[in-house]
């Protein structure tokens, strides 16, 4: 019997889009000191959390992510002074909007690490990555937009 | 059989063929057509008007019997929403050598492309047992549908409704809701220019008829770039016609619009809701919205910007109001697995 | 041998639609099908939207019309948040709504609905368009209409901030007012438009009553259907469009119903076919009896002759004159005739330029009290007003931040699905008699429908306005066998 859904683990695709200061620093750290961690995150370095256009999640998303991750530097820490609360005020808003579209908020994740939290770095990658494991897949660069209203069948693939 | 108007022979050796068609809309671009008033008559002069449904003669049949190529302009409205305006698109795209994604609808989806948010049967369920709908045997509508006489059908209607770019190439977006009747005039006078050789079309997919900055710059209103701690409804307050909408909390779309409709709705005192769709490089209109509006909220702490963003109560219909069909993600998820 | 005669698609009209007829073995009419093959989603896709937001949201289900829906839905707002607007408000909106009412009517007319009458269904069908009629009336008349609609549209544009789609409708009034300057403008306009809506009756007096072949078109049977007749009317019982209860009177022409917004469920169902994406609304109390007429079926009719047939009279003079000479002449009330729609529609574009002037003189119309800020929470709301093709109900229901939960339309059209049905029905009875189809069936079949103006009238300036028919008959097998078509080159 070939491999059901249920017995192929679903290995979430992750963006991970980390401020150069902190965050990315963060990862590389763990890196460095051989912490393991989940390799879904795909990550996308921004000179700040601040940079982070609400686009880059959307195109994420519409691309095909099961989720997106954003990571800046703590709060009153920014390299940049406060350009981190961009990022959270952009964040906030766009859970409740992307919520609307269906997606679930535990899909976008706000995290603040500094360079020398490696360790927690990791510890929550690897959490988010179990939590997106079990929302699923989102797929959403699978859709088939024809499909007649009437049809019984499934438009989106396991 | 059929009169032939000596008139329409003559035309129809001299004349470059003009069409006109409308799929899921309003007619609200067949009024802004009309409201060029005069100048219909300079479309009238220089084109030889060969289908246009909603005004003139003309079926598909005679739309299907034309070469390829063979209508000079044709101006589409209206978004694809089932398969009889998928059908007519492609048969369009295929016989008019320019295809004008003409008004909201069919460049972004415009309102009908809020129905994207929801499964299409809640869409139809949800018409079909209204407080005042009689309909004890909860029937719906059949695309195939047996009568003691004989079948007759009506068109399917799709999960999602798509825009007009989404389905066949398209040569020029003319944006609005509808455009506007000067815009319309002016684009109508450069094409007519252009067939005499006096004038150059822009390149093809360039954006027409509209301005290349956003409804902010056009609007009077005074900014003081003040950041706000709640956002409001217009009817609650008494707003001042002199200042900024978004700086009073009142939500507005201005900062990610496209110019060329003057203002109109912030000067009237109502917020932009955003009919022109996305300024010239915004790649989703949402998702700059999202950004515009997160950067007028004074708070630093989490708890309070929650509070503070309660007072949008929409943020989704506010920032994809009239461009959900044409975003980055098209349509809910509810939409997308039919309410699975 | 069974046939079946397939015109698709109608143009025309607002939308879509397409007609079947099918022919019974001795080659009369078995039975006819209008079907509406379009639905877009409004009661659902507004769930979820802030309530103010209806006013700009349901301009959109109708741009030839957004003014109607602007207005049933700024009634509706306001009732959904128990505010009352203030006088200068209201009158504002009916100002509006007035001059919006002169341009629909008058596109309709002359361009659309005129023509069968000015030029006659037997003129050459060349001629049966508004370049005939400006040829016949005067070559002025195609610079009126264009004057007219741009009279029309800068009053929305003025009042209601933009041409199309007007945006000024918040709850409790309107988002701003207007100049001394501004009234002045609009006054000015309104004093043309009583003009030419003078000038409208008496070309239909002189070329259509005048002409008594056209008068026994108008009283002929085949377009003659005795039904139940819906309208707005004023706490005097005359015609309003912008506010009022609902009077519906029996095909006897005695007051069957008159109802508050909020009453309507109580009084109107629809009926659901599964081959239309439409509805037909019927009179509840009454039941629906299928598409026929008479008093003892609930299939109701609501239309400018219908608005007259509901009233005890117009609301203004010289629309009142008219009035009793629209009853005098078609011998009494109410009139059954369909095509009588579009003289009744010339009357009532009269009455509304005259409440053009009436308001745009009126001492409180430049106030800025024009808004009334709502104290109270929303729950629930109808709004009803008189669309130029029929009566308009909106209602809305919302949570307690005014986010809206549910919505019920029945829109103007929709109300008559089923009387232009059976209009459709009759004039194909009428035509086709043992398979031979008449070449005239093609006009007389617009004509049923035309005159209800279908939701879309707009086919204005010089284009040729000849209506496309390609009717094609199929034998029982199915294969085309004869195709009749008129415009279709």
């Amino acid at each position: 019997m070939s491999d059901t859904p249920e017995t192929k683990p679903f290995e979430p695709i992750i963006i991970g889009f980390t401020c150069n200061w902190c965050s990315y620093r963060a990862a590389d750290m763990a890196g460095t000191a051989r912490m393991k961690y989940a390799p879904n995150v795909r990550l996308i370095r921004l000179m700040c959390s601040g940079r982070l256009d609400p686009t880059f999640v959307f195109k994420a998303f519409a691309g095909g992510a099961d989720a997106v991750l954003v990571s800046g530097c703590h709060p009153g820490d920014c390299h940049y002074i406060n350009q981190n609360y961009k990022a959270m005020r952009r964040f906030q808003l766009m859970k409740r909007v992307l919520a609307q579209l269906g997606i679930e908020p535990d899909r976008l994740k706000l995290l603040w690490a500094s360079a020398a939290e490696g360790a927690i770095f990791a510890r929550e990658i690897n959490s988010f990555v179990e939590q997106v494991r079990a929302l699923g897949p989102l797929n959403w660069n699978k859709t088939s937009f024809t499909i007649p209203a009437d049809a019984d069948k499934e438009e989106v693939p396991a | 059989m059929s009169p032939k108007n000596p008139k329409t022979v003559e035309k129809a050796q001299a004349k470059p063929k003009f069409a006109m068609y409308w799929a899921a809309s309003c007619g609200g671009c067949e009024i802004a057509v009309l409201n060029i008033h005069e100048k219909i008559l300079d479309v009238d002069a220089n084109f030889e008007i060969v289908f246009w449904p909603v005004a003139m003669d003309a079926k598909y049949a005679d739309v299907e019997k034309m070469e390829d190529g063979e209508i000079t302009l044709c101006l589409w409205n209206g978004g694809i929403r089932n398969d009889e305006n998928e059908h007519i698109a492609h048969l369009l795209r295929k016989k008019s050598k320019i295809l004008v994604a003409f008004g909201s609808c069919a460049c972004e989806g415009c309102i009908p492309g809020l129905a994207n948010f929801s499964p299409i049967k809640e869409i139809v369920d949800t018409a079909f047992s209204t407080i005042s709908t009689d309909n004890p045997e909860n029937i719906r509508p059949q695309p195939h549908y047996k009568m003691p006489e004989g079948e007759i059908t009506i068109p399917t209607l799709y999960s999602m409704l798509r825009t007009l770019d989404q389905v066949v190439d398209v040569d020029y977006y003319m944006p609005g809701c509808p455009p506007e009747s000067h815009q319309i005039a002016a684009v109508v006078e450069l094409v007519i220019a252009a067939l005499k050789g006096e004038a150059q079309l822009p390149p093809k997919g360039a954006t027409i008829g509209a301005g290349n900055s956003t409804v902010c710059d056009e609007c009077p209103r005074k900014r003081n770039l003040k950041t706000i701690k709640e956002f409001g409804r217009i009817q609650l307050i008494k707003a001042d016609p002199e200042l900024c909408l978004l700086e009073q909390g009142i939500p507005c779309n201005g900062p990610a619009t496209r110019s060329g409709c003057d203002a109109r709705c912030p000067i009237a005192g109502a917020q932009c809701i955003g009919c022109y769709g996305p300024a010239e490089g915004v790649v989703d209109y949402g998702a700059r919205l999202i950004a515009a509006f997160a950067s007028v909220i004074d708070s630093e702490k989490p708890e309070e910007i929650d509070k503070i963003l309660d007072g949008l109560v929409d943020p989704a219909g506010q920032f994809y109001r009239f461009n959900l069909a044409g975003s980055l993600l098209r349509a809910s998820k509810y939409a997308r697995t039919n309410g699975r | 041998m069974a046939q079946r005669i397939t015109i698709d698609p109608i143009t025309r009209l607002e939308g879509h639609g397409k007609i079947e007829i099918f022919l019974n073995d001795k080659g009369d009419v078995a039975n006819t099908y209008f079907q509406i093959p379009e639905l877009r989603g409004f009661e659902r896709f507004c769930v979820g939207r802030p309530v103010e937001e209806m006013p700009l949201l349901t301009n959109r289900i109708c741009g030839v019309c957004p003014e109607a829906h602007h207005m049933a839905a700024a009634k509706a707002v306001d009732a959904v948040y128990h505010v009352e607007v203030p006088p200068t408000g209201k009158k504002l909106r009916e100002l509006l709504y007035s001059a919006f009412y002169c341009t629909d009517h008058t596109t309709h007319f002359y361009a659309l609905g005129g023509p069968d009458f000015i030029m006659g269904p037997d003129a050459p069908v060349a001629e049966r368009n508004i370049l005939g009629v400006i040829h016949k009336v005067g070559l002025e008349v195609g610079g009126k209409v264009i004057q007219m609609r741009k009279y029309g549209h800068t009053v929305v544009e003025i009042i209601g901030g933009r041409k199309v789609h007007p945006c000024t409708s918040i709850p409790g009034g309107l988002t701003k007012g207007i100049t001394e300057e501004q009234r002045k403008e609009i006054e000015q306009m309104g004093h043309w438009a009583i003009e030419f809506a003078q000038f409208s009756l008496k070309a239909f007096n002189d070329i259509v009553l005048g002409n008594k072949q056209y008068v026994d078109l108008i009283l002929g049977d085949i377009y003659t259907h005795q039904t139940y007749y819906m309208g707005l009317v004023d706490a005097n019982n005359k015609v309003n469009f912008y506010d009022g209860k609902v009077r519906v009177v029996g095909p006897d022409g005695k007051e069957f119903v008159k109802y508050e917004p909020k009453d309507y469920a109580a009084n109107i169902a629809e009926h659901v076919e599964p081959w239309t994406y439409l509805k037909f609304p019927y009179l509840k109390n009454v039941g629906w009896k299928g598409f026929v007429d008479g008093k003892d079926s609930g299939v109701y009719m609501a239309t400018p002759l219908s608005r007259l047939n509901a009233a005890d009279g117009m609301a203004t003079p010289r629309a009142q004159e008219e009035y009793d000479k629209f009853y005098k002449t078609l011998k009494g009330k109410p009139v059954h005739q369909r095509l009588a729609i579009h003289w009744a529609r010339l009357i009532e574009l009269l009455y509304a330029a005259e409440r053009w002037v009436e308001l745009a003189t009126d001492p409180e119309i430049t106030s800025p009290d024009f808004h009334a800020i709502p104290t109270e929470k929303p729950t629930e709301g109808v709004g009803i007003v008189e669309a130029p093709r029929g009566t308009l109900t909106h209602h809305y229901w919302t949570d307690e931040r005014g986010v809206v939960t549910k919505v019920n339309l029945i829109v103007g059209t929709t109300n008559n699905y089923a009387p232009i049905t059976m209009s459709i029905k009759k004039a194909a009875d009428s035509l086709i008699k043992k398979g031979n189809v008449n070449e005239g069936l093609l006009n007389m079949v617009e004509m049923a429908f035309r005159a209800y103006d279908p939701c879309f009238g707009c086919a204005t300036h010089s284009l040729p306005g000849q209506m496309p028919l390609e009717v094609t008959i199929h034998d029982a097998a199915g294969e085309p066998v004869k195709v009749l078509r008129q415009y279709c080159d």
